[in-house]
């Protein structure tokens, strides 16, 4: 099944990485198909990544969520 | 604001509540009903599980289409493994659903342990090289069942050099064209559909374009949390009350216009682009990838002399799964729901898979009763 | 019918068990009546005043992060005793050992059995010890029985019920005492233990940095009888939460309505159970206790157990009802989800 959230980059040896999501570290995830460095977070599915999470669009996307929604902006 | 407080806010209830609220107030604006697709087991999973369903008005319906890889993988390709791991003493290598999934006759790899057939569940394409490295004595055939998002770590494996006694059975299949296929079925009229959120991470949004402009359908790719989900039907409600169509892209932090081109480049360096069998719809052009000539080494089909899927008996008799997988009916509308197919004794793979509408309508108590109770 | 084997499933404390037991155990052994008794499937039954309960564990791996096999079968077997509403007062051990198994392990579960039954004040008075050969049983089960008598604050915490509740007339904390309006209670995080087995288990490559919640809940079940009002106890051991609240809902004849925000669970419990495919309301606990209280008991209940150690993230989840006859959840965004009894415990051998 697709796992939801993404797991955050905390090794990187090779091809795989060592990524963590929430406190569930996994090895072996193959790294080879993104351009991704320690620290990015991945979306994982079936044990490689196959995105960086665009950290930046997903702050301002839910920011403009929360703005149509008539949610106060929380800083 | 913080990574984990955006994900956070995926499943905020403050939020959810003003979407439902928006949600029902474009749909008062609606005379008809609306009929809602999906593509992906994993969205029926969230819809399930949040009782998104129970939160939406009475004309909006929210249906699962072919979201389930092990569920249209064809009968013949499992009735293949099968023989050749009962027959030939091919150590069989496949995720836990997939060896539970019966083929034409009835079997499924699980059931051909019984009869001295040898199987091993694994997690991973990494897991099945790591196992057959280590036991250079057998001959290992993985099963390859999945999308376009399972199977570039395939591609990349082969790439990398995959041991002798191991072979791919291919079954991996290409989703935009399904997309296509549903929304051309003459007897069930979709208004809307959800794309699927990490097929088309890998795909990008450009291959459903000719499917939006033969259609001229809203289009939306949503993640997968339950205010993706949600924010995703109030972006269809609202393009269909303003008449404005498009394409749109809900899930913006990982569906991109192009995908991941590394990725699919992977793919095509691997296999080529074939009309398939999906095991329920029937043969979609276009849509299932087969090994390329020159890694006919790797390739299952080539060195057992596999048969191509044909379009044959799929399922037992008195099996709606067919009708399931379209989206025709609901599992409460298939008489063996919950009474002679269970996950303990499933007859069809909707039942089996984790994907499976079915088996996730089980496990989540969906009765008649339940389906219908007004919350 | 012939040729059917048991299965792992007959184990695994859902309904497949729960059938299992009716039809074949009760069916045979359902001749009896004491006022407690088999048929009630209660955590203990009661004879002349006496409560009595066993349980054997089998628990894999033997050692494992928060605790071990000599642990859990006193903490197991105390909390069972707890639940109707006693107060333990001996156990009885018996061993059940494979050949070549290191004397050194059972020399460390027979300390963790020493200390956990010292400072429950709970003597381990009598046992057995057996051998099999080498082959014949994976490394050691334990049995404990345990004998308990009425709880000391049992009757002030019936009386305070009954002043809410004129029509209460029962002696023990039974399954189905449950009223529709009473509250449910829980006195922390779900999911720890099964978390912290899967997490050593082989095949399951993921680490994550859980232990298990093992513990005799005496002074929780203390401090909730000693202010008054609980009508129900019971322990989300096997089938966890999903399976317990289903119980009372068969048993009482009620629904029950819980709320997914309310439910205590760890950040990194949820995740693994996510990555896992797991449902947390299925998984096992051995520290956990959920009770049932009068409305108008209920916040001054919750305040005495968030006063105690293994109370103090304690929550109200929900409450019983006469709307419906499930377990019906409103999930984090406010949707409806009917939860059914598991078929079973997803992770086998957890207890």
């Amino acid at each position: 099944m697709c796992l939801g959230y993404p797991g955050k980059i905390i090794e990187i040896h090779g091809d795989y990485a060592k990524v963590d999501f929430g406190g569930v570290i996994r090895d072996n995830i193959i790294i080879s198909l993104v351009d991704a460095k320690v620290g990015d977070y991945v979306i994982v599915h079936a044990g490689y990544a196959i995105q960086v999470l665009d950290e930046r669009e997903a702050i301002e996307t839910i920011k403009l969520w929360r703005e149509i929604l008539g949610e106060v902006e929380e800083v | 604001m913080n990574i984990n407080e955006v994900l956070r806010s995926y499943r905020d209830p403050r939020l959810a509540r003003k979407l439902v609220d928006k949600i029902h107030y474009e749909a008062s604006k609606i005379n008809e009903k609306i009929l809602i697709m999906h593509v992906c087991g994993t969205h029926e999973w969230t819809i399930t599980h949040y009782g998104i369903r129970s939160l939406l008005p009475k004309n909006i319906e929210l249906r699962a289409g072919p979201g389930c890889p092990v569920c249209i993988t064809p009968a013949s390709d499992i009735d293949n493994v099968v023989k050749l791991t009962i027959e030939e003493g091919v150590i069989a290598m496949a995720y836990g659903d997939v060896s539970r999934a019966k083929g034409s006759k009835g079997l499924s790899l699980d059931d051909a342990r019984s009869f001295g057939g040898n199987v091993r569940i694994v997690y991973s394409i990494q897991d099945a090289v790591n196992i057959a490295l280590n036991d250079k004595e057998n001959e290992y055939l993985f099963f390859g069942v999945g999308f376009d998002t399972t199977a570039p770590a395939t591609a990349y494996m082969v790439l990398k050099g995959i041991p002798e006694n191991l072979t791919i059975l291919s079954s991996y299949r290409y989703v935009p064209p399904a997309v296509g296929a549903v929304l051309s079925m003459e007897d069930i009229k979709i208004d809307a559909v959800i794309c699927p959120g990490h097929s088309s991470t890998v795909t990008g949004m450009k291959p459903y374009k000719k499917y939006f402009d033969q259609f001229k359908k809203p289009m939306v790719f949503a993640g997968f949390e339950p205010i993706d989900v949600l924010i995703a039907v109030y972006m269809i409600l609202k393009q269909l009350t303003t008449g404005d169509v498009k394409m749109e892209n809900e899930y913006t932090r990982s569906v991109t216009w192009d995908g991941n081109v590394k990725a699919m480049k992977t793919i095509y360096k691997v296999f080529n682009l074939v009309d398939g069998i999906w095991r329920g719809l029937g043969l979609v052009r276009d849509s299932a990838f087969e090994f390329k000539n020159e890694y006919r080494g790797v390739n299952a089909r080539f060195k057992y002399d596999i048969e191509e899927p044909k379009l044959d008996v799929e399922f037992p008799s008195g099996c709606r799964c067919a009708d399931v997988i379209k989206g025709k009916i609901l599992p409460i509308e298939c008489p063996l729901y919950m009474k002679a197919c269970t996950p303990e004794r499933p007859i069809g793979p909707c039942m089996v898979s984790i994907e499976g509408t079915c088996r996730i309508w089980y496990e989540h108590n969906i009765t008649r009763e339940v389906f219908d109770y007004d919350w | 019918m012939t040729g059917e084997v048991i299965k792992m499933l007959h184990g695994a404390g859902g309904r497949y068990m729960s059938r299992f037991i009716k039809e074949h155990i009760l069916r045979y052994l359902n001749w009896s009546s004491t006022e407690v008794s088999l048929s009630s499937l209660d955590d203990s039954s009661v004879v002349n005043n006496v409560v009595f309960t066993c349980d054997s564990y089998t628990v894999k791996p033997i050692f494992f992060p928060g605790g071990d096999i000599g642990k859990l079968a006193v903490a197991g077997t105390i909390n069972d005793i707890l639940m109707i509403g006693g107060m333990p007062r001996a156990l009885s051990l018996a061993l059940i050992i494979e050949e070549g198994f290191p004397i050194s392990d059972l020399d460390r579960i027979l300390e963790s059995i020493s200390n956990t039954a010292r400072e429950a004040g709970v003597p381990v008075i009598t046992g057995d010890t057996k051998v099999v050969e080498r082959g014949s049983l994976d490394k050691i089960i334990v049995n404990t029985a345990g004998v308990g008598v009425r709880h000391p604050h049992l009757d002030h915490n019936i009386e305070v019920v009954r002043e809410y509740r004129r029509d209460f007339n029962s002696r023990w904390l039974l399954d189905s005492n449950i009223k529709p309006g009473d509250k449910i209670i829980i006195n922390g995080f779900i999911g720890d233990h099964a978390i912290a087995l899967l997490s050593v288990r082989e095949g399951f490559s993921f680490k994550v940095d859980v232990v298990s919640d093992v513990a005799p809940l005496i002074e929780p079940m203390n401090e909730v009888l000693r202010v008054g009002g609980v009508v129900a106890a019971k322990d989300p051991t096997r089938g966890g939460l999903a399976n317990l609240l289903n119980e009372w809902v068969e048993k009482s004849n009620v629904g029950i309505r819980i709320y997914e925000e309310r439910i205590p669970i760890r950040d990194s419990v949820r995740n693994a159970c996510e990555y896992l495919g797991l449902d947390p309301l299925e998984l096992g606990n051995e520290g956990k206790m959920v009770i049932a209280v009068v409305p108008d008991m209920a916040d001054e209940v919750l305040k005495a157990l968030r006063s105690t150690k293994l109370g103090a993230n304690a929550e109200i989840i929900g409450e019983a009802t006469d709307r419906f006859k499930h377990v019906v959840m409103e999930t984090l965004i406010g949707g409806r989800r009917v939860i059914p009894p598991p078929i079973g415990d997803p992770v086998p051998r957890i207890c």
